[in-house]
């Protein structure tokens, strides 16, 4: 797992002003136009607001994921709102259901089409671990076939669930710095809910 | 064409029998509980004789049982006009399966016919298309079978005995090492160098003739729309073949999200199948609840009191409007109108959904009924708020919706003249719901054949007589106000009193037997067809999904259509993969 620093939270892009005496002296601290801050932190920000999702949904988790983008919950407060139909412009993919075997080979194409780099959050018990549905038929946790990051659980998570998920997806994704997407250290992805 | 629900066509099983008998003679059996068992042979006769002379035009179910000594596919017929279904039962041989299509006769046969040999491995002599439907092609078994064997599992049936206080908790998987009872390979099998038969489904071999050249002179294409695609409601793929961008045929593929809900239901005991049934078509849980309830219930002989079935109304109802506005929205994200409608519409739906938290405790998964009545009262702001909901806001929302939306320049010309389908024809490819309604056919399960408390109501069925998919979003739009209407009278009607019937106990029983039990869900008419052998699991539990069965008509409205039109129309029957799946 990717080490979480709690002081990622905050503070991404504090300011940290150069100013000149007479500036500081004349109170005109915002006219500087400099803020300084770590190349790590600035991509992590990028990549935290303006994270597209891809329009994937597999069964009744998909309606809690749609709920989460309305005006309730309102994804798109996070620079989400644009679910693509297409996994070439998307970052996130919201693996919403049970996964049967006969879907998996679909979803691995499509995760390996989204361009890099990719997160997944495994929503929903049946995406996680097969949920209540254990046999022939289901992929037994989405995990078996592409990486996860975050695993939602419930049975469908509410769309607060989901949205804890996708700030803690976002909390991690600032921690990891620039090349930390690719290193899910070992499978393990942080579980909410 | 009106419907009756005190039909004389609908013919009493007494006078049934005694026609039979003189009209079939050797090739009819009537059996103790009132289903006739057909010879083999003479079922497309007696189907069609059935159909033309006895007025049951109308196939609403088609199944199998696996019994220890034989295979008994499983046909009920209903009539359009209304009334209770017969139902018929075919034998067929254990080691070799193979009973007459009924596609000939009733074109709604046709998926139901190939789950059934997806399932069973029946074979359907004469039918057209007799390939797997949910599984891939390739894959060996028969997992509907009782001779199927899961490897998770130490027992076939729950309760698992390790499970109890004094067993031993483990896990089936470390128990059962080897997985050779499921996996038959053929004689000469090599593990190594063998591509995926999985590959296969995804190729079409098509004759080099059918890709020549079309009348237009341009080549024929083959398109696959899904399974990831925006416009397919979920995991579903469409297989097109176009000229230019006409669509020629239409393949449906299905079983993406399959998991054998079926076979989990036989597994399982009575009462766990509740939660389960939640999952079947995620925008109407309550009516699914409602309808298996319903159909254990016959079972059980329960009788409801009364206040159970009036709540039952009003949760179904607001389904309805919730599961409507739903499928409007998204049959105008169809069109293109991409997720504006959804915010507007979405606005009610978790307003409706916070009373059922309120009543159940979930939002989606209400796990609610129980047989006999519900698992506890309502609480008491439910009323209140439901009351202003109803009288204030929903009206107004539908009102909206239908003024913004119902007399807008695209969605008529989107809509109007695409996807007819005429009524003949959508009563012989078994739909339901909103499908068939549009095609001017007012069959409502409500009115054909009233449960619960429907019959105390006073309501319309909607129908519109153009069959087009602007038909089939007015009938829904008009359902709402009806269901509006409905849910005013139960609201005012509501007694107090008991919410559960029947004698309390942890563990039912429920005798020996079959039932089919229907309801009318926002789909379509949704069937549960159960077989108890009186021990405590059900020996048969079979779904019939309306989404499902509806998709079988989906090739005959696209042909002739644009591609884009293809995206309306199927956003028009409204599926629900879970349903069609299971």
């Amino acid at each position: 797992m990717a080490v979480m620093n709690p002081e990622a939270n905050r503070g991404i892009l504090q300011p940290q002003a150069i100013l000149t005496p007479e500036q500081l002296a004349a109170g005109r601290t915002g006219e500087s136009g400099i803020v300084v801050t770590s190349l790590e932190k600035a991509v992590g920000w990028a990549r935290t607001r303006s994270m597209w999702p891809a329009l994937f949904g597999l069964a009744c988790c998909a309606i809690e994921m749609m709920h989460t983008q309305t005006a309730r919950t309102d994804m798109s407060r996070y620079g989400m709102e644009l679910m693509r139909a297409s996994p070439r412009q998307s970052d996130l993919i919201i693996v919403a259901g049970r996964l049967s075997r006969k879907m998996a080979p679909v979803i691995r194409k499509i995760y390996d089409q989204m361009p890099e780099p990719k997160w997944v959050i495994s929503m929903g018990d049946c995406a996680s671990c097969g949920g209540v549905f254990n046999n022939y038929a289901l992929v037994q946790g989405c995990d078996e076939v592409i990486p996860v990051d975050v695993y939602v659980a419930g049975c469908p998570p509410r769309p607060e669930a989901l949205m804890h998920g996708i700030l803690k997806l976002h909390e991690k994704v600032r921690a990891e710095g620039i090349d930390g997407w690719n290193d899910r250290g070992g499978g393990f992805g942080i579980t909410v809910g | 064409m009106t419907i009756q629900t005190d039909v004389e066509t609908a013919v009493l099983p007494a006078e049934r029998a005694a026609r039979a008998a003189t009209r079939f003679g050797e090739k009819v059996r009537v059996d103790d509980e009132g289903a006739w068992v057909v010879e083999a042979a003479s079922l497309p006769e007696v189907a069609r004789a059935l159909r033309d002379d006895f007025a049951l035009d109308y196939l609403i179910n088609l199944t199998c049982v696996d019994w220890p000594d034989r295979f008994e596919t499983v046909y009920h017929m209903a009539s359009i006009q209304g009334g209770p279904p017969l139902c018929l039962k075919v034998a067929a041989d254990k080691a070799k399966p193979i009973v007459p299509s009924l596609t000939g006769v009733f074109a709604g046969a046709d998926f139901q016919e190939r789950e059934v040999y997806d399932m069973f491995g029946v074979r359907f002599a004469g039918h057209p298309n007799l390939r797997r439907i949910l599984m891939w092609e390739g894959f060996a078994g028969y997992p509907l079978r009782k001779d199927w064997r899961e490897a998770y599992y130490e027992d076939d049936n729950k309760p698992l005995k390790s499970r109890w206080p004094e067993g031993d908790f483990f896990f089936g998987e470390d128990k059962i090492a080897d997985w050779d009872d499921n996996i038959k390979y053929p004689s000469g099998y090599q593990a190594e160098g063998v591509e995926s038969s999985r590959a296969d489904d995804n190729i079409v071999v098509l004759d080099a003739d059918e890709l020549h050249r079309a009348p237009s002179g341009s080549e024929r294409l083959i398109v696959n729309m899904g399974p990831q695609h925006p416009s397919t409601h979920g995991v579903f793929q469409m297989r097109l073949t176009l000229d230019g961008e006409t669509v020629v045929d239409l393949q449906p593929v299905m079983g993406y999200m399959h998991r054998n809900h079926e076979k989990i239901g036989e597994r399982n005991l009575w009462l766990g199948n509740m939660p389960f049934t939640d999952r079947l078509d995620y925008l109407a849980q309550l009516g699914n609840e409602w309808g298996y309830a319903l159909t254990v219930e016959k079972l059980m002989g329960l009788e409801v009191p009364e206040r159970a079935e009036y709540i039952r109304v009003i949760l179904a109802e607001l389904n309805r409007i919730q599961s409507h506005f739903w499928s409007i929205t998204f049959l105008l994200n169809d069109i293109g109108a991409f997720f504006t409608p959804m915010m507007y519409a979405i606005e009610e739906r978790e307003l409706i959904l916070d009373l059922f938290e309120m009543a159940t405790g979930s939002r989606l998964m209400c796990n609610y009924m129980r047989f006999g009545g519900l698992a506890y009262d309502l609480p008491e702001e439910f009323l209140t708020m439901a009351q202003t909901l109803v009288d204030d806001r929903l009206e107004r929302a539908i009102d909206e919706m239908d003024a913004y939306l119902s007399g807008n320049e695209i969605v008529l010309e989107r809509m109007q003249g695409v996807g007819v389908l005429p009524p003949d024809m959508a009563i012989n490819f078994s739909t339901s719901g909103p499908v068939l309604r549009a095609s001017g056919v007012p069959y409502d399960v409500r009115r054909a054949e009233p449960y619960g408390v429907y019959d105390r109501f006073d309501w319309d069925v909607v129908t519109r007589p153009e069959g087009d998919v602007f038909a089939r979003y007015m009938v829904r739009v008009g359902e709402m106000r009806q269901s509006l209407r409905i849910l005013k009278q139960a609201l005012r009607d509501l007694p107090g009193g008991e919410i559960m019937g029947g004698k309390k106990a942890w563990q039912i029983r429920v005798p020996a037997g079959q039932a089919y039990g229907r309801v009318e869900n926002p789909r379509g008419e949704l069937g549960f067809y159960c077989v108890s052998d009186g021990k405590a699991n059900p020996y048969r539990y079979h779904v019939k999904s309306p989404c499902f069965v509806n998709l079988t008509a989906l090739a005959e409205m696209t042909k002739g259509h644009k591609v884009a039109d293809t995206v309306a129309i199927l956003g028009s029957i409204d599926i629900v993969l879970g349903e069609v799946d299971r």
